[in-house]
């Protein structure tokens, strides 16, 4: 009658393991940045060129700035620029260094009842989804994807559409959204990143692209050491000047998805 | 293209062929995230039963004026939201929080005291009622023996050990399956803090469903593994041993 033991052996094991020593640094990065899969190419380049692993904390716009102000990340990368330029107000991060952008698609049923299709902006395409009442999901979670979709509402002066009944927030993450988005046949705003990478697109297509007000802009923020004397400035200064570099350049540029070129670059030197 | 339910019907079956290639291939990340799923909910069980099983056994024998209450609420902690817990032990590891000098957040151990505290009640309060049952039968004998207390709880838990396994294994069930809290505490960090449960939420979210179905599987497969072996280790069912 041994086996207790054996697990408390087993256990303590577990727990005793060994500290890693390894150079590291923690970056809390959007959804729709690890969604594009971009990541998978950057992190392991990263990891030979400057012998650093990035773990990523992938969370939402909001959870990632909080994680910031809290000194639990050594980094962000994020793409909501009010709410950057109110944590760098605040004191939070020392500065704010542009590196890429994507853009943000409308994507809908495939049969495009509304007719966005053939819509001349964004403004116009969010109006005639309106005047049909179609179905539309929205993020719903204060995200900088949700920001984005808010303002645009406000442009197209449908602020109030929260209270529309075939305005429904799902209150979950891009994926979980465009699940949602699927499975009620409705439309919906996504990275385009994400809409590539989606597994599960059922009957819906992407219907709108290409209004410049779609762009969206990805910005780095190191977390203020004054604030956070633990945050691992060096490292995270390295990796600042790896993401802005020629290495970096050349992999975000030729970053395709079925084909399709997702990134940007446009960090300046 | 419309398929009347048969898609996803389709998606659970390419889930099995999923998890069966997973596990035939022996997939380097798959056994790094259920070695991990293991360790922690595994040690979660073993700190949870240390200190849970003498609490449900102490409750029994003595006698003090917050008994009844102290056991309701230990009761009522069986329904702890994870993701309530999740966001407390965030805060309290939290850089900015009392303990996060430690550096605790983003790592294993961190999973491990939220699963802790998850588990907790569940084991206490099952083995306090385990043990309450077993308690009115010796009652009288351990009295009459003269027994300490310590020598009371000692001989109620190891009469009682195999109910009190249930106890621990309905623990191990709670942990293994668990993602609200081990999401915020850990942080899902690929190769560092992901578990079976947060890639499954990971997955889904990116609608590869079916791959999310065949991690799914593993966790069904690896809990039913681990009963399975602690019973065959233990004796349980077998006609000699009761």
């Amino acid at each position: 009658m041994n086996w207790k033991s054996c697990l408390l052996a087993l256990a303590a094991s577990f727990t005793l393991a060994l500290p890693v020593f390894a150079k590291d640094i923690k970056l809390a990065v959007t959804t729709s940045f690890h969604n594009s899969g971009l990541s998978d190419v950057l992190l392991p380049a990263i990891k030979e060129d400057l012998d650093l692993t990035v773990k990523l904390l992938v969370v939402g716009t909001g959870q990632a700035l909080r994680l910031g102000q809290a000194g639990d990340v050594d980094a962000i990368l994020v793409h909501s620029r009010q709410a950057e330029e109110a944590f760098l107000a605040a004191g939070y991060g020392t500065h704010r260094r542009e590196i890429m952008y994507n853009d943000f698609v409308l994507i809908g049923p495939k049969d495009d009842p509304a007719g966005i299709q053939h819509a001349a902006n964004a403004t116009e395409a969010l109006q005639k989804i309106a005047q049909s009442k179609q179905k539309f999901v929205s993020r719903g979670d204060d995200s900088g994807t949700h920001k984005k979709e808010r303002a645009l509402w406000k442009a197209a002066d449908l602020a109030d559409v929260s209270g529309q009944s075939w305005y429904r927030a799902a209150g979950a993450g891009m994926g979980a959204t465009l699940n949602t988005a699927s499975g009620m046949n409705a439309y919906v705003m996504a990275d385009r990143a994400s809409w590539l990478n989606f597994g599960n697109k059922g009957d819906l297509a992407l219907l709108f692209a290409g209004d410049p007000v779609l762009f969206n802009q990805y910005a780095f923020i190191p977390v203020n050491p004054e604030l956070h004397p633990h945050v691992k400035t060096a490292l995270v200064e390295k990796l600042e000047n790896w993401l802005t570099g020629a290495h970096a350049e050349q992999l975000i540029s030729s970053y395709k998805i079925n084909g399709e070129l997702l990134f940007t670059f446009n960090a300046k030197p | 293209m419309k398929c009347w339910g048969f898609c996803r019907m389709n998606e659970i079956t390419q889930g099995l062929y999923e998890a069966a290639r997973l596990i035939f291939s022996l997939d380097s990340d798959l056994l790094e995230i259920v070695g991990l799923s293991l360790r922690v909910t595994l040690t979660a069980v073993v700190i949870a039963s240390a200190i849970g099983l003498p609490l449900g056994a102490w409750l029994v024998i003595n006698r003090f004026r917050f008994r009844r209450a102290t056991i309701a609420v230990m009761n009522a902690l069986m329904g702890l939201p994870p993701v309530v817990v999740g966001l407390l032990v965030y805060m309290l590891l939290s850089r900015s929080g009392p303990f996060g000098v430690l550096d605790l957040l983003f790592t294993p151990t961190a999973m491990i005291i939220a699963q802790v505290i998850i588990i907790l009640p569940l084991i206490a309060s099952i083995s306090h009622q385990t043990i309450r049952d077993l308690w009115a039968e010796y009652h009288d004998l351990l009295i009459s023996l003269g027994a300490s207390r310590r020598q009371r709880i000692m001989a109620l838990l190891w009469d009682g050990r195999r109910a009190l396994l249930t106890a621990m294994l309905a623990g191990f069930g709670r942990g293994i399956g668990e993602v609200g809290a081990i999401m915020i505490v850990g942080g899902n960090i690929d190769h560092s803090t992901r578990v079976l449960t947060t890639a499954i939420s990971l997955e889904t979210g990116k609608g590869n469903f079916a791959f999310a179905m065949g991690l799914g599987f593993v966790l069904i497969g690896l809990a039913v593994a681990v009963n399975l072996l602690i019973h065959t280790l233990s004796r349980t069912e077998r006609a000699s041993v009761w």
